[in-house]
């Protein structure tokens, strides 16, 4: 099936099969690897992106659904080799050890961001429930998106 | 894991969608997919055939005309954001902001999560006990089934092939007080244990209540019971402890258990939660 999809700002034309999980084709037909496949069963968020500005799990979507949308992956966030904010501040906070988990951390922060621009401790903790890293134990990550959020957002 | 091969299709009317359900014997409807999709990646679903209903126009709504329409495409986000739904059903943003995680809410729906039933899922008991409906549309034309019968045991319900789910009503019912409070399965966060109370108070008695289980059963259901023990009562200690042990009667033909959390411990728990929830809405 051919789809239309806007992946960081840039129209993809491809002709996909119907069951092409929307985190495959990002990953293995555009070449976008920033996007991880984790646990591939909803659970852990590697594979998080933004699709008309949602966070999404890219492995539990079809690519034929993002037709027509507007998506962005890790790769779409930093501008003229200046990272993101959220980027920044995982770098600055430590909010990473081994990375595998980072990009769906980033997609899915800079979303809560967006819907809760001042978020708690608390908010931020249940914002991040989708996303699960294995190395950091989650604190420098909550303390990440409090700096964020405490410099005035995205 | 890929899903198994299937063909695709994106209506934009319920009645072209009626029209391929009807052609097309063995279809599925992809809303959200968030329920679907999991299950067909695991093998434990299939279908020659997925009618992608997410597009279609007018089904994605929250109105509140007296009683309180929510579209079958409204996500979970869209519910818990809503005023309107805070306003006269609390207990279902509090539900359904526990559904999931934020990803999860984004992009499932209400018309979907109600079609898998999951006996673990949150939306379900809350609609129970506030007498929900379920609307449909079929090739024959509408009909309209109270949330207490829809869901009819572990992932079934009364819903025919070749029908849809446009919108869920819950009607007016004007209450003191509602709380919908789970208890999370640590990993999955799914309701080992969900109840939902809707109080009616008359000074410091209560006049009546609504009382509801889910996560604990095979399906969501009321618990006349407990309903019972509550109305009439000051919402004592007594009358809380007689409450929880009439749920735990009525619920004990109807109990599910797994090797974590095996039906007695579901059952003593759906008690121990009922309470939590009757003060959580303000009884």
């Amino acid at each position: 099936m051919k789809i239309s999809v806007n992946v960081n700002g840039c129209t993809r034309e491809s002709d996909v099969e119907a069951r092409t999980l929307l985190v495959n084709y990002l990953r293995d037909e555009l070449g976008l690897t920033g996007t991880k496949i984790g646990c591939d069963t909803s659970q852990c968020g590697a594979c998080t992106v933004h699709m008309d500005g949602k966070a999404l799990k890219s492995c539990t979507s079809l690519a034929v659904q993002a037709d027509g949308c507007d998506v962005t992956t890790i790769e779409g966030l930093a501008h003229n080799g200046d990272l993101h904010p959220m980027q920044q501040s995982f770098w600055d906070n430590h909010g990473l050890q081994c990375g595998f988990c980072t990009p769906g951390m980033i997609m899915a922060t800079t979303a809560l961001l967006a819907d809760n621009p001042n978020p708690d401790e608390d908010e931020i903790r249940h914002g991040l429930e989708g996303n699960l890293c294995r190395c950091t134990g989650y604190h420098n990550i909550v303390k990440a998106v409090a700096a964020v959020a405490q410099a005035g957002g995205d | 894991m890929w899903p198994a091969e299937f063909d695709y299709a994106r209506p934009s009317s319920v009645a072209e969608a009626l029209q391929l359900l009807a052609d097309n014997e063995d279809a599925k409807l992809l809303a959200g997919g968030h329920s679907l999709l999991p299950a067909m990646k695991l093998r434990l679903n299939e279908a020659p055939l997925l009618i992608d209903i997410s597009r279609i126009e007018g089904l994605g709504s929250i109105s509140n005309n007296g009683s309180l329409t929510i579209g079958a495409l409204c996500t979970h986000a869209d519910i818990a954001a809503s005023a309107d739904v805070q306003a006269s059903c609390s207990a279902l943003a509090t539900a359904t902001g526990m559904v999931g995680d934020q990803q999860v809410r984004n992009w499932g729906t209400l018309g979907g999560n109600v079609a898998h039933a999951d006996p673990a899922s949150d939306p379900p008991t809350v609609l129970v006990a506030f007498n929900a409906n379920i609307n449909i549309e079929g090739a024959s034309g509408g009909r309209s089934v109270a949330a207490a019968d829809f869901f009819i045991d572990l992932f079934t319900v009364d819903l025919e092939p070749g029908e849809i789910i446009t919108s869920i009503e819950i009607p007016a019912h004007p209450h003191e007080g509602c709380a919908y409070v789970k208890m999370p399965h640590p990993a999955s966060r799914y309701a080992v244990v969900g109840i939902c109370v809707v109080l009616h108070k008359d000074g410091d008695s209560c006049s009546g209540a609504h009382v509801a289980v889910g996560g604990a059963t095979v399906r969501a259901m009321r618990s006349p019971g407990a309903e019972a023990a509550l109305r009439g009562s000051s919402l004592d200690d007594a009358a809380l402890d007689a409450a929880a042990a009439a749920l735990k009667d009525d619920i004990a033909n109807d109990l599910i258990g797994d090797m974590s959390f095996p039906e007695a411990y579901r059952q003593e728990m759906a008690g121990v939660y009922l309470k939590r929830a009757v003060r959580a809405a303000g009884g």
